[in-house]
């Protein structure tokens, strides 16, 4: 994968569902067009659902990495207002 | 404004909405919404909104609750029998959500205070029980420009619609005069089942939250009529009235008159 430059990164461990996605969501909300917004957390669940429901929000998914034994780090574009 | 955790808890899941977002929850907390009456109707539809985070809720109503009222005026109870009813509902709606700040008017509704009290809101709604305060608060709305959501109910029935002045249609497009005094019973003479007022209080609240919000389609040019007893909906095409008395290209209404001539009030 080519190197993104990431525009904002936010760090939602501890957080559990729905949160993690409120967390996340917000954060895209105010990022530009383009921008793309990194996420690190340690809620299995929300490894998953973040991304669909990034997708269904018609969002892009660049990235989804479990990173060490606890951890994720997902990568995201934002393509939708 | 940044959302407290307590906030991004109370509204997630209006947060994790594509329609609503932060962006849309700061709109909703930002609004502010005048509720014509602490009724059947103005029960849900301030209760909805007061839950939703509506950050100003104004309502008015000059009556006190009655045990008569309870069997469909939610947010009174038997503790609160002989309170005035925006009292009641002030307490009921700011405990389930400190958020909202709720301007209660315990006075009547007139040609003479009526555009002084909704000037200030984004919205009104309709939740009355007469017909001389419905036309009145339609020619407000319409003078000034107000969205007004209208709603009412009567035994197994309800109707809802949206007003949006210079857009669609009005009240007065599409019942031009009043009926008479005495032609349509009243709820206290021909009664009416509790939860109805629910089903239509929650679709007024819902046409404010999506006036609020920009999304969705309203109620414009449109009656929605709810039969319970069938459980059946039926939209009902309401068009502009260009000769109406008071949204129409000539008006013959511009000032509010004495509505109340020759009615009895509940």
């Amino acid at each position: 994968m080519e190197e993104v430059k990431v525009s904002k990164s936010i760090n939602i461990k501890g957080l559990v569902c729905p949160y993690t996605f409120v967390k996340a969501k917000l954060a895209i909300e105010e990022m530009e067009l383009g921008e793309v917004l990194e996420i690190l957390l340690d809620y299995e669940e929300a490894s998953r659902s973040i991304p669909k429901s990034m997708e269904d929000h018609g969002q892009k998914v660049l990235k989804v990495e479990k990173i060490n034994d606890t951890d994720w780090q997902l990568v995201i574009r934002k393509e939708k207002e | 404004m940044e959302f407290t955790e307590d906030q991004l808890q109370r509204y997630s899941r209006h947060i994790i909405l594509p329609e609503v977002g932060g962006k849309g929850q700061k709109k909703l907390l930002n609004a502010k919404v005048f509720i014509i009456g602490a009724g059947g109707l103005g029960c849900p539809v301030g209760y909805y909104l007061a839950a939703a985070g509506v950050g100003t809720i104004g309502m008015i109503d000059n009556d006190t609750v009655e045990l008569s009222n309870l069997q469909r005026q939610i947010a009174h109870s038997t503790r609160t029998l002989g309170m005035p009813k925006i009292d009641s509902a002030k307490n009921t709606f700011e405990a389930l959500n400190p958020d909202v700040k709720v301007v209660g008017i315990k006075e009547r509704i007139s040609k003479d205070n009526i555009k002084d009290l909704i000037k200030c809101y984004d919205v009104v709604v309709d939740g009355s029980d007469n017909f001389p305060t419905r036309y009145l608060v339609n020619d407000a709305c319409v003078m000034l420009k107000k969205p007004l959501v209208s709603g009412a109910i009567l035994r197994f029935e309800g109707q809802v619609t949206t007003i949006l002045p210079g857009d669609g249609h009005c009240y007065r497009c599409l019942f031009e005069e009043m009926p008479p005094a005495g032609l349509v019973p009243s709820c206290q003479e021909a009664g009416v089942i509790g939860a109805i007022t629910g089903v239509v209080g929650s679709l007024q609240a819902l046409e404010v939250v999506k006036l609020i919000l920009g999304k969705g389609e309203v109620l414009k040019n449109t009656l929605l009529i709810y039969d319970a007893l069938r459980t059946t909906f039926r939209r009902v095409k309401i068009p502009k009235n260009p000769d109406c008395p008071v949204c129409g290209s000539k008006p013959t209404i511009t000032e509010l008159q004495d509505y109340d001539a020759g009615y009895c009030r509940l």
